[in-house]
């Protein structure tokens, strides 16, 4: 433990930035695409419908770890090179987005059909519909769901080291193989993901209490 | 009718026109991005014949079936261990003993907010000193499944207590004891209530055995990086492995909310009570 403190705090560190990265991009990158992504699902244009079909049953089906593996070492292979960093960040986001698309209309679906109906007998257009109708009672019932979210791409960040970027997970990894410390360097890893799991599922079962509407 | 399909009026003539608009753009965007993507495979040289060869022989066909085995047997490695630790940690969560509860709750709570990858990495690197040494296969399937045992904990969970409260306390005045009443009134019922979450639980399955490429485990993911080794043909193999994936993948999705549809349609008319589940059930097959 002394060794794991006075030597390698600053590897600690390091995987914990990098950890910090993929999780802040991923999970932001994943909920901007996802909206884009929904938007196009809910679109009157029947080809975005479709496009929008197609990327998420694809990039909900496939296995990060494949995907990371064409990411990072097939694109350059087809002449485009990007740094290690943004290839991961892209490979988590095409994932995460499908997975947040569904999030939203889950959301959208959870609210009765007939309320969208009365909204426009009543007059609203779709935006109006959206705005006042869809969007605060859908983001209600989103709150524990994008948790879940954030926490499945907290947890996925760790793939990163099986295409060679040291994470949190790598780190830990490398530091075992060079000092055989045992058990102890990777409690101190698992306790770090389940304090940051843990406290965004606590915020979120907050966050869905205080919007909780009483009826 | 779902309210995703309400939200527009029916398009009238300039609606109508836009939505045409649109169409066209964004249909000349994705032959433009296509057109793109093949300028890349073809000006790096992907698409040269001799770069697929090992394709045309139906010798890599068969190795890759063997290795797709060692993925399905992987699978269900872990499903067995996953399924019975599931139902043990949820019953336990649910009992009324807090000695039992408290510690099923902590498990279930820590290996679900715990990275699988790193749980593969103690079995690797930080048991073995201990003494505990099973072969590569057990390495990557025991963590597999106690992961995902966490995740049908939760899973069984859910669809016992979306049981109607009174179908135990029936059981219980007709002069059943409470094992009784689990085993014959509530666990018959909630496992048809979770049953499409436990088939999609597969695809998380097949998803996870990829990690046999870190462990060197010979499923297919792993087997691709010994094609690889041996051809070169690094894009090739590894999209046709990936592409393999998500057909079987999407398959089985599929299935699951087949049967999840068939389901909501025989409860008809009665409150839906897996909704909230469906999403979460689609949340945690990320990894």
């Amino acid at each position: 433990m002394d060794i794991l403190l006075s030597k390698y705090l600053g590897t600690f560190g390091e995987g914990l930035w990098v950890t910090a990265q993929f999780t802040v991009a991923g999970f932001l990158g994943s909920m901007i695409l996802g909206v884009v992504l929904a938007t196009f699902r809910i679109s009157p244009v029947a080809y975005l419908r479709a496009v929008g079909l197609i990327f998420v049953e694809i990039f909900r089906n496939v296995p990060l770890v494949s995907l990371l593996i064409l990411v990072v070492y097939g694109l350059p292979e087809i002449g485009i090179t990007i740094d290690y960093l943004p290839s991961v960040m892209i490979a988590m986001i095409l994932v995460g987005a499908s997975f947040a698309c569904e999030v939203f209309r889950t959301g959208i679906n959870a609210i009765p059909a007939g309320q969208v109906e009365a909204g426009r007998a009543i007059g609203l257009g779709f935006f109006g519909v959206l705005r006042e109708i869809v969007f605060p009672q859908a983001t209600r019932a989103m709150v524990q769901p994008i948790v879940t979210l954030f926490i499945g791409i907290l947890l996925s960040s760790s793939l990163a080291g099986v295409v060679g970027v040291m994470d949190l997970t790598a780190q830990v990894s490398y530091i075992n193989n060079r000092e055989a410390l045992g058990l102890v360097t990777f409690l101190v890893a698992a306790v770090i993901y389940a304090v940051i799991a843990l406290g965004a599922g606590a915020i979120g079962a907050r966050l869905e209490t205080k919007l909780r509407v009483l009826r | 009718m779902t309210t995703d399909q309400v939200l527009f009026d029916a398009v009238g003539p300039k609606a109508q026109r836009r939505v045409t608009l649109l169409t066209i753009a964004s249909i000349l965007l994705t032959l433009g991005l296509l057109a793109l993507a093949y300028s890349q495979f073809y000006q790096s040289g992907q698409l040269a014949p001799s770069k697929w060869a090992e394709f045309r022989q139906s010798s890599t066909w068969l190795y890759l079936l063997k290795a797709f085995g060692n993925t399905a047997l992987a699978a269900l490695g872990a499903g067995a261990i996953a399924l019975p630790m599931g139902l043990v940690l949820a019953v336990g969560r649910l009992s009324q003993t807090k000695l039992v509860r408290w510690p099923c709750t902590a498990v279930i709570e820590l290996l679900r907010s715990v990275p699988l990858l790193l749980i593969i990495y103690i079995f690797v690197s930080a048991l073995p000193p201990y003494g505990i040494n099973p072969d590569v296969f057990w390495k990557l399937v025991i963590p597999i499944g106690i992961c995902s045992g966490a995740t049908i904990a939760e899973v069984f969970r859910a669809g016992i207590l979306a049981l109607p409260r009174g179908q135990t306390e029936a059981a219980l005045s007709l002069g059943l004891t409470p094992v009784q009443a689990f085993r014959l009134v509530v666990f018959p019922q909630a496992v048809r209530i979770v049953l499409p979450a436990l088939v999609a639980q597969i695809v998380i399955l097949l998803k996870d055995t990829t990690l046999g490429y870190v462990v060197s485990y010979g499923e297919l993911q792993q087997s691709g990086k010994v094609l690889v080794a041996s051809t070169g043909h690094l894009v090739q193999t590894y999209l046709i492995i990936t592409v393999v994936y998500i057909g079987m993948n999407i398959v089985i999705s599929n299935a699951a909310s087949a049967i999840d549809n068939r389901m909501a349609r025989r409860r008809a008319g009665v409150a839906d009570p897996t909704q909230q589940d469906a999403t979460e059930r689609q949340l945690s097959t990320i990894a």
